[in-house]
This record gives C-alpha cells, sequence and structure tokens, in this order.
C-alpha cells in the first residue's frame, strides 16, 4: 500500500514536471513575433538596426518570464518534491 | 555513465549556534562570492590608482568609459536627482557579469544558486518601498494598495510580493537553465564519443573509449549563448529593472 502511495506520488511528480514545461510555449510564440516585427523594422529601416536590436533583445529576455518559472516549477518537482512526498509517507 | 545535476555543495560548517538557522553551512556559493567580491575590489583597485589630470593611461580611460556609461544608464533612465544610485546599480551589474561569468573557469556560478539573486532582489524591494514610503508618505502607500477599488487590495499586495520574485527567478532560471543543459551535453557527449570509438575492435578502442573526444569544442557553441549571452544581458535586465521600479515609484 505505501509502495502504492509512493508510486502515485513520484508519478505525479514526473507528470506535473514535465506539464510545467508547456509554459515554454508561450514565451516561444511570443519571442518569435518579436524577432519577426524586430526584421520587419529593419527591413523597413536598416539604419535603425542597432537601436531595434538592442530593445528587442532586451523585450525577448523579459518575455521568457514565464517561460523560466515553468522551468523552475519543473526542476522543483523533480529535484524537491519527490523527497518531500516521500518523506511524508515514511 | 551518471550525469550529477545537483545544488551548491556544502563545503564545510561553521560551528556557531543560531537561534533559528543553526549551524552556519559555507557552501559552494558563498565561498565563489567572496572570489568574485575579490577579483572586483581587485579591478576596481587597479583600475583607480594612479590617476592623471593630463596624459591619461589606456587603464585610466577604461576606467573613465566604464563610470561614464554607469552614469548615462542610471541619469538616462532616472533623472539627474537620482546620480547617487550610480554606485549601487554599477555593483550591482557588475557582481552579476562576473558571478556569471566565473562558470567559464570551471567554478560553479553563485548565480546558479536562487539565494544571491534573492538577497539582490530582497534589497531592491526595499528600496522601491523605502522610495514610494519618501514620495506619498507611509499612509499614501498603504492607501495605493487599495487603489483603484479596496477590493483589489489583496491583488495589489500580491503584486507588490511578486515583484522581487520575478526579478529573482529570472535571472536564477536563466542560469541554472544553462548549468543544467550544459551538464546533460557534456554527459551525453561523453557517453556518445565512448559508444563511438568503443567500435574500434582491440586495445585502441578500449584506451580511446576513456577519452570523451566529442566534449571538445561542440559545447562551446551552447555556451556562447548560455554563459556569454545570457550572462550579459541578465545583470543588464536586472539593473535595468531596478531603476525602472525605483524612478516609478518616485513619480506617483
Amino acid at each position: 500500500m505505501e509502495f502504492l502511495a509512493k508510486g502515485i506520488a513520484l508519478a505525479g511528480c514526473a507528470l506535473g514536471a514535465g506539464i510545467a514545461l508547456i509554459a515554454g510555449v508561450g514565451p516561444g510564440i511570443g519571442e518569435g513575433q518579436a524577432v519577426a516585427s524586430a526584421l520587419e523594422a529593419i527591413g523597413r529601416q536598416p539604419e535603425c538596426k542597432g537601436d531595434v536590436t538592442s530593445t528587442m533583445i532586451l523585450g525577448c529576455a523579459l518575455a521568457e518570464t514565464t517561460g523560466i518559472y515553468g522551468f523552475v516549477t519543473g526542476l522543483l518537482l523533480i529535484f524537491v518534491a519527490p523527497g518531500m512526498f516521500t518523506g511524508l509517507l515514511g | 555513465m551518471d550525469v550529477d545535476i545537483s545544488g551548491a555543495r556544502v563545503l564545510f560548517t561553521l560551528p556557531i549556534d543560531l537561534p533559528i538557522l543553526g549551524e552556519l553551512a559555507v557552501s559552494e556559493t558563498i565561498v565563489v562570492s567572496w572570489l568574485v567580491l575579490l577579483i572586483l575590489t581587485g579591478l576596481c583597485l587597479w583600475l583607480t590608482h594612479d590617476l592623471k589630470v593630463e596624459k591619461i593611461s589606456k587603464r585610466q580611460a577604461v576606467a573613465e568609459m566604464l563610470v561614464e556609461l554607469a552614469n548615462n544608464f542610471v541619469v538616462g533612465n532616472m533623472g539627474e536627482k537620482f546620480r547617487y544610485f550610480v554606485p549601487f546599480v554599477a555593483a550591482l551589474f557588475a557582481t552579476g557579469v562576473c558571478s556569471n561569468l566565473i562558470s567559464l573557469f570551471g567554478l560553479r556560478s553563485p548565480t546558479a544558486d536562487l539565494d544571491t539573486e534573492l538577497a539582490w532582489a530582497v534589497i531592491v524591494f526595499i528600496l522601491i518601498t523605502r522610495q514610494k514610503i519618501k514620495t506619498s508618505g507611509l499612509g499614501g502607500y498603504l492607501l495605493d494598495f487599495t487603489k483603484p477599488i479596496p477590493i483589489l487590495a489583496p491583488f495589489n499586495v500580491l503584486s507588490e510580493i511578486a515583484t522581487p520574485i520575478g526579478m529573482s527567478f529570472r535571472h536564477f532560471g536563466n542560469i541554472l537553465s544553462g548549468v543544467v543543459i550544459n551538464t546533460l551535453l557534456y554527459g551525453a557527449l561523453a557517453l556518445a564519443s565512448s559508444k563511438l570509438l568503443g567500435l574500434i575492435p582491440g586495445v585502441v578502442g578500449a584506451v580511446l573509449s576513456q577519452i570523451p573526444i566529442l566534449d571538445v569544442g561542440i559545447p562551446a557553441i551552447l555556451s556562447f549563448y548560455f554563459d556569454w549571452l545570457s550572462g550579459l544581458l541578465q545583470p543588464l535586465i536586472f539593473s535595468m529593472l531596478t531603476v525602472m521600479f525605483i524612478a516609478n515609484a518616485a513619480e506617483e
């Protein structure tokens, strides 16, 4: 019985980590759109290339935040949560 | 083939009995942080000794350029009255860059540990709150939570707490993801090279398969992104956000 409970807890952690990484989809789409718009802008006005590029990199790094939250959650679920749950179950 | 991804190792514990924390554990993070501080102090001393007004050396030109950059960054984003923030923001940025790039020497960067960033973010949070109380008074600061309608107060408190958490997690996640992906890549390439070279029959194959030949060169491409690009970009974003938040807090 205890074995089963531990198994379910570990499986939950692993599945949760996988699901948490779906958070990477959002920043991927967002950054892709940001880069596409920046390329359009550079194509229209090649003289602003430096300004557009630096602003775009800053914006991309900010848009990455939600993906990073997902990544940290996944890490916690893989490295921290199993120890906690198996400790609770004895 | 074992791939070991762990947090910062505890090097030794100081036998001091603290009230809640117990014994003081000195981890890799703290020791490497000391090293970073030593490097930065040494760099500052070396850059600023023997300054002249005329006929400046190249070293002094570099020092002046760095100070000018920091001044422009802070004054350009916050305005002239916040000139006293220049040393703080510059120190934050320099510590961040140095901590991230120290991983190039094979040390574990202190920024791959949430404690470091959380400490910075808490300091920044205190500065933001101080600035808010300074501009609108304690009553005004507390009243700000009930805007636009009082029922939103819990969410305003939440969004206030989310500021330091977001700032620290952004930096931490970027650096740690680099550490994790680099470790996985090194492990995978070592395994691949040992299997590939193990195909050579006889003693030669047995000897060659012990050497992870594929580990040479290929990880450098990823290291360019994770160590150099995010190592330089994340401190910039951290100090940019610091500057923006404090300037916003002064506006209300």
